[in-house]
């Protein structure tokens, strides 16, 4: 099965820990894929302006790249770019008046009418490879690691867009479960890290991360995995911040879930390139013993 | 005295030039017929060949809707050709000294916050008159490849007609410049046989041919440069020079 | 706080542009409050989404231009999931952005972000922060 590769901005800089280990996990498990050439930004939102139509002109644009590359499919890692495909995706299928006016506006491209499917990687998985084929190409399975599954706002909502049940979401949960981990479920889960809110009001997006750390420690998580950049930043990257400002604050490794993957299906360390996360995250790593340096 | 009559040839066409029609001859560049219309340039018009970017015009048909785009020194008029010059549009170029950077994308996204505002529009792709692809390169910088925007930003002329469409309200043709200036100077290998070269100018060792080069006088200075050793026509690329000049 | 409730006082032309910028019936609101309570971002808010529904049913202009709901929602689609209504109150939240983002009033100033935060901050950051709170 061949599949076209959607990057998005983040994962060629700073996300590259989950580029890497989420290529390496489709090269151990067997797909193939082609990253999508001459790709622009999404646009990271969606627009939810019903006279907008400038705003969709960019992920339009990458989903008739995919067209023009040959493929139905297009496969995500950022949870944002796969909600911002997604639900462009859907407009163009299902809205006539405006599909025309974005196709003729970007005179320059072919027409599109919402011909190509958007994935995530999780939903790739279970779909399209099995929890099955996961659990049976194990090398270190995460055995003995208390992990928190971390949805954020994009991959469940909408609903029209949602990987899974947008209530009761169960796929990140099987996925890690058939990886080896032992789940810890918690509310926080669903709950929004506070987004572009760093930008806007950054004391904000500071509080609600705090709880939703609060939370998954509270639970039993020994680490917490997610998909976003963005999420990585507010609950990981700025937990120096939040044991500054709250006394109840709780340390938590963070982690890509595709770079537990790729530990787990026995993939070179390196190109986890875990020195892209915390510290207490090589750490915790080595004490699994499932890491030989903690090199930062 | 006899009457001189001048026979004008080429057929004449009407183009407008800032809204009031003028009849010129349709063999003449859009810079040219507006001097044959009787304007006098003194801004907007440079090296007259089509890489200093001064002159960027644009223009519209009747019929169509579209916004076409050209060098005024590069391109005929057509008839009925509704055009104007923009020689300056206004585009702020962030300050920096290229000495203190180090090549790294946050350094762009640093000097140029607003290179996060691009919509992809293509609106700077398809005004663009050197046929560069803006958008592409833009998106390149978005996500850290300084290398390929340089590349693809090559054949930029400063012009400035991408800066005026532009929806997100980047100066693109700057971001592009740092792009290409990081590129050269720290991303791209450098010249080893250069460094060599100048260290070995540094050390003095041409200084005592230069010594005896002055204290020649002019004939002995014309017989010495004309018996120097030279590069056959037919030479190989393996050819070297007798003496090793320190290469 | 009391408000004056007369037809008077409501903002019809400001009712009418939400309406087309959203596309959402807001009317049908029957101010339940299961927006206000799923909301992550109340603590910040002068106003919580409820109360926006209510002003904004009643098109109290005056009291809708004050509050800062808009500005600290980060758009995570929870209220517009659980709504029993089915209203897609983000919808209603950027409406009210947009009324301010095109007049040319930008919340944020790209030019003011701390060097050592774009040093940190991921890409996706920027490219919504941008979208969502400039113009």
């Amino acid at each position: 099965m061949k599949i076209s590769y959607y990057p998005g901005c983040t994962l060629k800089t700073k996300a590259k820990n989950l580029e890497a280990s989420a290529l390496a996990c489709l090269d151990l498990l067997g797909v193939e894929y082609e990253e999508l050439p001459r790709w622009n930004c999404c646009g990271a939102v969606y627009s939810l302006s019903d006279d907008d139509l400038i705003h969709l002109i960019a992920p339009v644009r990458d989903l008739i790249r995919v067209q023009e590359q040959g493929f139905d499919t297009v496969l995500t890692l950022c949870s944002m770019c796969y909600n911002t495909l997604a639900r462009a995706n859907d407009l163009m299928k299902n809205d006539e008046v405006k599909r025309g006016t974005i196709n003729d506006f970007m005179d320059e491209e072919p027409d599109y009418k919402g011909e190509v499917k958007v994935v995530h990687f999780l939903d790739f998985i279970r779909d399209e490879i099995g929890w099955d084929k996961l659990k049976n190409s194990l090398k270190n399975p995460l055995e003995g690691m208390k992990l928190a599954p971390y949805y954020g706002c994009t991959l469940l909502r909408p609903e029209n867009v949602s990987i899974d049940k947008s209530n009761s979401p169960v796929v990140f949960e099987e996925c890690m479960e058939a990886l080896g981990a032992e789940i810890v479920k918690f509310p926080g889960a669903v709950e929004c890290c506070g987004s572009y809110q760093v930008l806007g009001n950054p004391e904000a997006a500071l509080k609600v991360s705090h709880n939703i750390i609060s939370d998954a420690v509270a639970h039993g998580a020994e680490a917490m995995v997610l998909t976003c950049p963005l999420c990585d930043y507010n609950l990981g990257h700025r937990q120096e911040e939040m044991l500054k400002k709250y006394d109840d604050a709780g340390a938590l490794p963070i982690f890509y879930f595709t770079q537990l993957m790729a530990v787990a299906l026995g993939a070179d360390p390196k190109l986890c390139y875990l020195e892209l996360n915390q510290n207490i995250s090589r750490e915790y790593l080595k004490g699994k013993n499932l890491l030989e340096e903690v090199s930062a | 005295m006899t009457d001189v009559k001048v026979e004008i040839k080429a057929k004449m066409i009407p183009i407008y030039i800032m809204g009031k029609k003028y009849e010129v001859p349709e063999t003449l560049t859009i810079m040219k017929a507006i001097e044959y219309a009787g304007y006098k340039y003194i801004r907007g018009c440079g090296c007259r060949g089509g890489v200093c970017g001064a002159c960027s015009t644009v223009y519209r048909k009747p019929g169509s809707y579209k916004i076409m785009s050209g060098l005024a020194c590069q391109t005929v008029v057509e008839p009925e050709m509704h055009l104007t010059q923009i020689p300056f549009y206004p585009a702020l170029r962030s300050s920096y000294i290229l000495e203190e950077l180090t090549g790294k994308p946050e350094e762009v996204f640093e000097l140029y916050p607003e290179l996060f505002r691009c919509v992809a529009c293509n609106a700077c792709t398809k005004v663009c008159p050197m046929d560069v692809e803006v958008m592409d390169y833009i998106a390149a910088l978005k996500r850290g490849d300084i290398k390929a925007a340089a590349e693809i930003s090559f054949d930029c002329i400063q012009c400035g007609l991408c800066a005026s469409r532009c929806m997100g309200e980047l100066p693109q043709y700057h971001i592009a410049q740092l792009a290409r200036r990081l590129n050269g100077r720290y991303l791209t290998p450098e010249a080893e046989h250069l460094k060599t070269m100048v260290a070995n100018i540094e050390s003095g060792r041409y200084q005592e041919s230069i010594n005896g080069l002055k204290a020649m006088d002019i004939d002995m200075l014309k017989e010495t440069y004309q018996s120097r050793e030279m590069e056959p026509a037919t030479a190989g690329e393996d050819w070297t020079p007798k003496e090793n000049i320190g290469l | 706080m009391p408000i004056k409730i007369s037809k008077a006082d409501s903002d019809e032309r400001l009712r009418q542009k939400v309406k087309e910028i959203s596309g959402e019936n807001f009317q049908r609101c029957y101010q339940c409050g299961t927006c206000s309570g799923s909301c992550p971002m109340t603590e910040q808010m002068t106003v919580l989404p409820r109360r926006v529904m209510a002003l904004l049913q009643l098109g109290q202009k005056e009291a809708l231009e004050e509050l800062n709901t808009p500005w600290v929602c980060a758009s995570c689609h929870l209220c517009m999931v659980r709504c029993p209504r089915g209203i897609d109150i983000t919808r209603v939240m950027e409406s009210l952005r947009q009324l301010k983002l095109r007049q040319n009033e930008d919340q944020i100033n790209p030019s003011e972000i701390g060097r050592e935060d774009i040093e940190k901050l991921p890409q996706i950051a920027m490219v919504s922060g941008f979208r969502k709170l400039t113009s």
